[in-house]
């Protein structure tokens, strides 16, 4: 379903950020890509979502090569894919409710589709009782909740998660983590990125360590080790 | 679908307008001045049209006839004239109608009067006054009365005035070249603040328009609410602008009219109403669409 072909990317000078990387991702997988920071990890999402670009090799989502797409082309792309980030990264003037709609605006969904299923993820995430509030109306565990239905919301093929718990608390990181789990069982495929021991160890699912730039190791029940 | 879409954009428009409040209402107030900068320039190149055509109007060339030319002589001259391309028009002043002139020109002053009266006949003489199609036609036409074969003539005031004409020619072309000069330089300046500000102002939006490149919008899906948050600009500071051109010009207008013998620029206000607006409402949406397309052209490479 995902497949990085021999992708190296290299920022001006010489500052690799990741190295003749290969891995395939399989439909309904649930993948940690561990590291720590500045091994790269960031960058494989970048790099499949289209937002930067690879110096050598190429990476596969569906058999589409994604840089070879055009940049009308490139957003029904990422529509099959959710992200998450660290940073939550929800538009600041719209509501949790708002946040959510927008990801089915932009696919031109219609409007009664749109009433009714943003409610219904809203409460997926256990938020039904927050959807008319702005991001800094909320904690940071349920900014990072609503994040989350947005990256649901559209039905994706694949959840990418880049360091999803690294700015909320233990309780909140494992709802978190918990939901990524469920999310996974129902058939989506969940690529995670992180850097947290406990969570890997406990997930015990497959695991790609990354050190430098270079794919280290490749474990079906992975844990973490560096 | 297609339309679906465009509402969705003129919703967040709306949105995003009414709740980023006062950077909109900042955006607005900085091209409300750059609009007054456009629409004063407009004024003042009407002002300065209708004050260099009053005094072009007021050029002409007389010539005078010796007192015994016979009026079927003058009429063939001005008849001669008239078929010059250079001439657009040309009127004939009688030794009577002179004299009427003189005469209501000095009606108050007893010596002249009086010293007419003694004598006998019409001092004055005929006049042919000329006028031509453009300032640079003098010249020709003056050599024309001069080396046309024309005995009757016993001055022709070209000559004399000659300096003078030079003079304001000269100056009339220098000051449509400054009035264009400055004009460009300032509309430029007040397009470049205009500018600068909704550059500024999408700049704090940069971080908003690669969210929602990466959940999926397409680019003109994220550019189009800021283009018709650019026309909304254009649209409230070109009213703002013209609401505040109307006590400004009635102030002005009397006080400037009666420096410079033109227009009264608040019954040019009035009369040219739409065009005024149409114009600066024009000039409002070029510069809030085009630069909010430009600003964002940058962001949106993700």
């Amino acid at each position: 379903m995902i497949y990085f072909d021999n992708v190296s990317k290299i920022y001006s000078g010489n500052s690799v950020a990741v190295e003749d990387v290969s891995f395939t991702v399989e439909p309904q997988e649930f993948v940690s890509v561990v590291g720590q920071s500045g091994s790269g990890k960031s960058t494989l999402i970048k790099l499949l979502l289209a937002e930067e670009r690879p110096s050598a090799g190429t990476v596969y989502f569906q058999s589409l090569d994604v840089h070879n797409l055009s940049r009308s082309e490139i957003p029904f792309v990422r529509r099959k894919i959710g992200t998450v980030f660290q940073d939550f990264r929800l538009l600041p003037q719209k509501t949790a409710y708002e946040n959510v709609a927008f990801a089915l605006e932009a696919a031109g969904k219609e409007d009664d589709e749109i009433a009714s299923d943003v409610p219904h993820i809203l409460d997926l995430v256990g938020l039904s009782d927050k959807m008319d509030f702005f991001p800094h109306e909320l904690s940071g565990g349920q900014q990072q909740r609503v994040a989350i239905a947005r990256a649901l919301v559209n039905r994706p093929e694949v959840v990418i998660a880049d360091e999803p718990t690294g700015n909320l608390d233990p309780l909140n990181t494992w709802e978190i983590i918990r939901l990524l789990g469920k999310i996974n069982e129902l058939g989506t495929t969940v690529i995670l990125a992180t850097h947290d021991k406990d969570i890997i160890d406990t997930i015990g699912k497959r695991v790609i360590t990354l050190e430098d730039g270079k794919v280290v190791r490749d474990e079906k029940r992975g844990r973490y080790i560096l | 679908m297609m339309s679906t879409s465009f509402k969705r954009v003129i919703r967040n428009a709306l949105m995003s307008f009414w709740r980023n409040g006062m950077v909109s209402v900042a955006t607005v107030l900085v091209m409300v001045l750059a609009i007054l900068m456009i629409g004063s320039l407009i004024m003042f190149q009407v002002l300065l049209d209708a004050t260099l055509a009053e005094i072009k109007e007021k050029v002409d060339v007389s010539a005078y006839f010796k007192q015994d030319t016979s009026e079927v002589e003058i009429l063939r001259v001005q008849e001669r004239l008239r078929q010059l391309p250079e001439v657009r028009e040309v009127t004939y002043v009688s030794q009577d109608e002179a004299l009427a002139l003189f005469k209501g020109r000095h009606k108050d002053n007893a010596l002249i009067s009086s010293a007419l009266d003694e004598l006998e006949e019409n001092p004055l003489r005929a006049i042919l006054r000329i006028r031509a199609t453009d300032q640079q036609n003098y010249e020709p036409i003056a050599r024309f009365l001069e080396n046309g074969g024309f005995d009757s003539f016993d001055k022709i005031d070209y000559r004399k005035n000659e300096a003078l004409f030079k003079r304001i020619e000269s100056v009339i072309s220098f000051t449509y070249s400054v009035g264009l000069g400055v004009t460009s330089v300032l509309g430029f300046i007040a397009f470049l603040v205009a500018f600068n500000t909704i550059r500024l102002a999408i700049y704090t939006s940069r971080e908003e328009i690669s969210i929602m490149r990466l959940v999926g919008a397409s680019t003109w899906y994220v550019r189009g609410p800021f283009l018709v948050e650019g026309v909304i600009h254009g649209f409230l500071s070109s009213v703002i602008s013209m609401l505040i051109f109307w006590p400004a010009t009635l102030w002005v207008g009397p006080r400037v009219k009666d420096f410079f013998g033109g227009v009264d620029l608040f019954s040019f206000y009035t009369q040219n109403l739409f065009l005024f607006f149409f114009t600066l409402f024009m000039a409002g949406i070029t510069i809030g669409v085009f630069s909010s397309f430009v600003a964002t052209r940058r962001y949106l490479k993700i």
